[in-house]
């Protein structure tokens, strides 16, 4: 007999295992998230793949898919918090969407697009995050920074190299990387690592290669975050 | 050249020291770095160079961990680093002005080193002395009753450059002030008797526990000791005394029937991380009681079947460490720690203690094993929890200090007379950590089922305005709501019980609370990392005579997502003291409304204060004139 749970009244098949984010995205639907990637191990932190399983809300990254589950995903409700969470990492980082070089590949301004953020609502916190631009490839942007530690896991987990991780805590998290002088290019980091091609945001960029492809023609011009999202892309 | 700058070889011996103690296992990262920073003053780049060659982690791993805590200093700190205890109880007593004084005294503005290296001044979160205070922490060390003449006392010591260690010794006497006892505070128990009549109870008929295992797999059968025991917890229905209140016969069961990879052991944990303000019971029963605390432990261990225990004490508890250790000595000596307890064959159990390093989310039991584990103390996702995957993904119970002490009770005398005590849903008694504005503070003990109004009688409060129950995670009691319970039916508590009177502002103890939570979140998810600072620069807000109907529409906003989206409890708690004060003493906040729909949080005039530190100037022509802005 299949598997099957109730995703917003459509029943979505999954396999033993599966999370929930996993088989709705196997199955083609999209639920918004940004520390998730399907190549590598579930976050659980930034919260916004929050759904409701049986009226709890939890994260559908890493809650395992179980028989005759009734999540509900797409409503008013939990989209309206998404929004807010959204509007949180908006304000405590510094996000200047139009002169990012990111601007239409980034994730968190395609979501913000998707769940129809109109502005940040709160107060912004203005933090003061220096920049690395020391490695001859890469720099780094800490402004932009969402904690989503992808960059960290990819390290670790894939290019073995542990160049980055989060230090501090609460409000003052922050990504630090593997040099006692605190600069990338007192790492082994290189621009063919995981590490280099999975920031969401636009922390890790590339030098010298700004602007290559124009903007209105980036990967979120030419179709919303939600259909561009299947399992494996 | 500031005092604590060691030599790189120097540094590199004292790490070297410490990691051959804890045999080189990076799973002891927290408690290395405790050591190296005691020894050097701080965790300088040269101890992390030695730290990351000698334990073959990375920089980052280590860098990451220390980070997380409030007690680990990555940039250099005073040789002498005082922390005032900054919970309102503190406030109400007085410290403000007496770390003014202090700073004062000493040349030095709080948070920031002395320009000779000697001292730090700062804040933190409550050290558990709220009996005693205004209390402090020097290098880790506790000192209560703090007045204006024990102030200038320590900036004397510290100017002359006394060791900490040859300062008066009153200085450092914590008193328990029990003010009543129960069968806890009260048990003469001798060390033992739990243990031995917990193995000649034989498992009476109609056995509420599901097996029949004993202490290890493959012991000879006919042991009935541990099943009985564990239905003599579950008769007794004693529940968690660290606020959640889940039953812990179910706990115990669970992990005793949870599956045991190859090589894997179960583990008890002692949570004694009593960081919630106002609470300080556990302290004083690791203080007058440890014996019964760890021998709840180890009944708890013969009941599931574990091999391996902690004590995770907080930091803040740092200078109770050498007594608990003695006591642990002496029940090895004795034969009711070690190998074959009691002559039991194959009965293994042993305990150590790891010490927190301030950081309250280590309460959470997933964070705590994350700590104990040596890592940054973020919750788990769960499931899967504990009692199947827990310490080094084995099997854990992780209890608090007054439930495994209530176990040993059980133990002794059995389920049964357990639960004649107290309430139908509430069996056995409650410590109550008593402070605030009353004559006696201290510790209650009571069975459960006591009214707020009782309890306020017996400690002598008067014009009581509110009491605080659990800390800022609990609940706020309003005059009209006195004849309420202390029990799990009602009131439930991990036992502080902060009192108001008439004269005390219900805002500003909200406002404190909520700069708790933003300072102790952990990070990790987006709603509580981000939401705690929202609410806390509210707050701010309306203290600076801001506020106005909108904010209060955005608190409850942010308290519905913290509610929903918060990874853990402090998340879902942050909001409870604001919401709770709001509904009860609105007029508190009423009086700091400006307009009646909306005000700005940004006030030029505030904005300049920088500029004008920096001038020196404070006149009235290096102000502006605005609108609204109130008295801060």
């Amino acid at each position: 007999m299949s598997l099957t749970f109730t995703l917003d009244g459509k029943t979505v098949p999954f396999t033993e295992g599966q999370t929930i984010l996993q088989a709705a995205s196997a199955a083609g639907v999209f639920i918004p998230h940004l520390c998730y990637h399907p190549e590598f191990k579930p976050h659980g932190s930034c919260k916004l793949c929050t759904v409701k399983v049986n009226g709890r809300q939890t994260a559908s990254c890493t809650m395992r898919a179980a028989p005759g589950m009734d999540v509900e995903s797409e409503t008013e409700e939990i989209n309206a918090e998404r929004r807010a969470l959204t509007q949180m990492l908006f304000v405590e980082g510094n996000h200047f969407c139009p002169s990012c070089e990111k601007s239409g590949n980034c994730q968190l301004q395609a979501t913000a697009y998707h769940l129809g953020m109109m502005s940040p609502h709160f107060d912004h916190f203005f933090p003061n995050r220096a920049v690395d631009a020391s490695h001859p490839d890469v720099l780094l942007d800490f402004n932009r920074c969402i904690l989503c530690s992808l960059c960290v896991r990819a390290s670790r987990d894939v290019d073995g190299k542990n160049v980055f991780a989060l230090s501090g805590r609460g409000i003052k998290t922050h990504l630090i990387v593997n040099a006692k002088s605190g600069r990338l290019a007192d790492t082994d980091f290189a621009l063919t690592d995981k590490a280099a091609q999975v920031c969401p945001v636009g922390v890790i960029l590339q030098k010298r290669k700004g602007f290559a492809v124009p903007i209105g023609e980036r990967k979120y011009d030419q179709a919303p975050i939600s259909e561009t999202v299947t399992e494996g892309k | 050249m500031a005092l604590n700058e060691m030599h790189a070889e120097a540094v590199a011996g004292v790490v070297d020291r410490v990691v051959a103690r804890y045999r080189r296992d990076p799973s002891c990262m927290v408690q290395i770095l405790r050591e190296v920073q005691e020894a050097c003053d701080w965790i300088s780049p040269e101890a992390i160079d030695r730290l990351q060659a000698t334990l073959g982690v990375p920089r980052t791993k280590i860098e990451g961990v220390a980070g997380f805590y409030s007690f680990f200093y990555l940039q250099p700190r005073g040789k002498y680093r005082v922390l005032f205890s900054d919970n309102i109880t503190d406030r109400m007593l007085g410290n403000q002005a007496l770390i003014e004084r202090l700073c004062n005294s000493l040349w030095v503005e709080p948070g920031k080193v002395s320009e000779d290296g000697l001292v730090t001044v700062d804040t933190t979160s409550c050290t558990g002395l709220c009996d005693q205070g205004p209390a402090l922490l020097v290098n880790n060390r506790a000192i209560g009753r703090l007045t204006s003449d024990r102030i200038d006392q320590i900036a004397e010591l510290i100017r002359g450059k006394v060791p900490v260690a040859e300062w008066p010794a009153e200085f450092f006497a914590i008193d328990d002030n029990i003010r009543r006892s129960d069968i806890l505070l009260a048990s003469e128990l001798q060390p033992g008797d739990a243990l031995r009549a917990a193995r000649a109870r034989a498992p009476s008929d109609g056995l509420m526990a599901s097996n029949m295992r004993s202490w290890r797999e493959g012991l000879p059968t006919g042991l009935g000791g541990p099943a009985a025991l564990l239905d003599e917890i579950k008769r007794a229905n004693l529940r968690g005394r660290g606020g959640a209140g889940f039953t812990t016969g179910l706990k115990w069961e669970a992990c005793r029937n949870a599956p045991l990879k190859a090589g894997a052991q179960r583990i008890v944990v002692c949570n004694a991380d009593e960081g919630e303000p106002g609470t300080f019971k556990d302290r004083v029963l690791l203080t007058r009681q440890a014996d019964l605390v760890f021998e709840g432990m180890t009944a708890a261990a013969y009941a599931v079947g574990a091999t391996r225990g902690f004590l995770y004490l907080r930091g803040e508890y740092r200078y109770l460490l050498d007594h608990l250790n003695g006591v642990l000595a002496r029940r090895r000596a004795e034969n009711l720690l070690g190998a074959d307890i009691l002559g039991i064959p194959g009965a293994d159990f042993d305990i150590e203690i790891h010490l927190g390093a301030g950081a309250y989310v280590c309460g959470e039991e997933s964070a705590l094993i994350e700590s104990l584990e040596g890592k940054r103390g973020t919750p788990r996702n769960r499931p899967p929890f504990p009692v199947t995957n827990g310490y080094l993904d084995q099997p854990t119970i992780v209890n608090n200090v007054e439930t495994f002490a209530a176990a040993a009770l059980i133990a002794l005398n059995g389920g049964d007379w357990y639960a004649a005590i107290g309430t139908k849903h509430s069996a056995g008694t409650k410590l109550l950590s008593v402070s605030g504005d009353c004559a006696r503070p201290g510790i209650y003990e009571y069975p459960f089922g006591v009214s707020v109004r009782q309890v306020l009688e017996d400690c002598g409060a008067r014009d009581t305005q509110a009491v605080q129950v659990s800390g800022p995670s609990g609940i706020c009691v309003a005059p009209a709501e006195f004849d309420r319970v202390i029990g799990f039916e009602d009131i439930p508590t991990a036992g502080a019980f902060t009192v108001f009177d008439t004269s005390r502002d219900m805002f500003e103890v909200a406002r404190n609370y909520v700069h708790f939570f933003q300072h102790e979140s952990c990070g990790f998810c987006t709603p509580c990392r981000v939401g705690t600072s929202l609410l806390k620069n509210l707050m701010d807000k309306l203290h600076n005579g801001c506020g106005s109907p909108y904010d209060f529409a955005e608190i409850e906003k942010l308290n519905q997502l913290l509610q929903a989206m918060s990874h853990c409890g402090l998340g879902h708690t942050a909001c409870n003291p604001v919401l709770d004060t709001i509904a009860k003493f609105r007029p508190a906040y009423e009086q700091r409304m400006m307009q009646q729909d909306f005000t700005p949080a940004f006030d030029l005039d505030r904005a300049l204060a920088e500029a004008r530190q920096m001038t020196g100037r404070d006149d009235a022509a290096a102000h502006l004139s605005t609108e609204h802005g109130g008295a801060a």
